[in-house]
């Protein structure tokens, strides 16, 4: 979905946890979740904190969204 | 007799379901689940000793750690051949097969063999190194997968010739072999391009590879962009009003968040079939971060964040139904001048 998507011009970033599924898949912006079952939480975490992680894990992607790239990157 | 080492998921490995994905790796002695089957085909030849079982997020979570653990229980068994799955068209658990098959490989200098549908991830990543024995799409090709398999296992184990991808039934590892044939390159072209010509059928002897990758998009200044979210996490809202599949889903929603500050346990929850729920139930701005999105709305830090999101669950969805989503995704997006999108998958 993310190769149709860029392949009609939109950019996106692809927020997965298994980063090899998604490079092999095409995804040319990769930002790294927490886990399969909670990309973009830690239920581990108290509500604060797991809000934090998110919205740095948002910001990492919208960031990825600001860079010119000329192939796969992966945002660490 | 062959000393066999097996691995399989929590599911096959009869630990549990998506709630028992998270188990680190275990072994047990002997054949386990679908080892019995391969205990049938393999007959007096080989057996297998142990079976190692890792549940499917514990290892994609952490492929490195897991891939080591793994590596030091095979060890202790000295395996001459290394089998895993079949893992069919499930994705987590065809990664972690084909990663483990390669790190044996590389590591202990035994053959491995695997078995998987062509759509599985675990396929691109691991076919050049690995044998993979095409399967179906679900278990109920178990039979099929495990005598190819075995047979297959057995060839390498004991060292006999391996014949060509189609007679031993696996993917295709782009390795080409000189053989001798009757007729010459030049008259067999000739002939391949007249069926070609009739519209009959024929084989080519050397397919194209498909290299299918898009040249990345231009960034975008997000602090003016029209933003939207996209997800194969599954998340629609209550009671799933569109049906999405919760495996092999057919079709996609397209759901309002205008005015939406908070994804809520009231209001929203997965369809997806393919992982542990509690979390995304519990609070599915996990899957679909609405609430951080729409903070940094009100700071500035995007233009605006579109007025709908779209789901599917991407759980053994076909690549076909994927692209289509896609396309026509893209399509309303690019009407509604959306200029960048953030895909969350689970």
């Amino acid at each position: 979905m993310v190769k149709e998507l860029e392949r009609a011009g939109i950019p996106t970033v692809h927020v997965c946890t298994i980063v090899p599924i998604s490079k092999t898949v095409g995804a040319n912006r990769i930002v790294p979740a927490v886990a399969i079952p909670h990309p973009l939480g830690n239920p581990s975490l108290g509500p604060k904190e797991e809000y934090a992680l998110r919205k740095k894990l948002v910001e990492k992607a919208l960031k990825a969204l600001e860079t010119d790239i000329e192939g796969q990157t992966v945002f660490e | 007799m062959l000393r066999v080492v097996h691995y399989l998921n929590q599911f096959f490995g009869q630990i549990g379901g998506e709630d028992k994905a998270s188990i680190p790796p275990m072994v047990k002695e002997g054949p386990v689940g679908p080892g019995m089957a391969f205990k049938g085909s393999f007959g007096d030849k080989a057996e297998i000793v142990a079976t190692v079982i890792c549940g499917d997020s514990y290892f994609n979570e952490n492929i490195e750690k897991a891939t080591q653990e793994i590596l030091q229980m095979i060890e202790r068994y000295k395996p001459d051949v290394f089998i895993a799955g079949p893992a069919f068209n499930a994705g987590r658990y065809g990664t972690a097969c084909g990663t483990i098959c390669k790190a044996v490989q590389d590591k202990f200098g035994i053959p491995a063999v695997t078995g998987m549908y062509p759509e599985n991830p675990g396929v691109d990543l691991y076919k050049k190194h690995v044998y993979i024995i095409k399967t179906t799409d679900s278990a109920a090709g178990m039979k099929n997968a495990v005598s190819k398999m075995a047979s297959l296992a057995l060839k390498l184990g004991f060292k006999e010739p391996i014949g060509a991808p189609e007679e031993e039934g696996y993917i295709p590892r782009g390795i080409r072999k000189n053989i001798f044939v009757e007729e010459r390159a030049s008259k067999r072209a000739v002939e391949m391009l007249i069926k070609k010509l009739k519209g009959e059928p024929f084989t080519t002897e050397y397919p194209m590879p498909d290299f299918d990758r898009v040249p990345p998009a231009k960034a975008v200044n997000v602090k003016e962009a029209l933003i939207a979210l996209v997800t194969s996490g599954g998340i629609v809202p209550k009671g799933n009003p569109d049906h999405i599949e919760s495996s092999s889903a057919s079709k996609y929603g397209k759901y309002s968040i205008e005015g939406i500050d908070n994804l809520t346990s009231e209001t929203h929850e997965t369809a997806h079939g393919g992982y542990d729920p509690v979390y995304a139930n519990e609070d599915p701005d996990r899957v679909l971060p609405v609430d951080a999105l729409r903070e940094l709305e009100r700071e500035g830090k995007i233009g605006k964040l579109y007025n709908y999101y779209y789901a599917t669950v991407g759980n053994g969805t076909s690549v076909a139904n994927a692209r289509r989503f896609a396309q026509n995704i893209a399509k309303e997006l690019l009407e509604d001048k959306v200029q960048a999108v953030i895909l969350t998958s689970t």
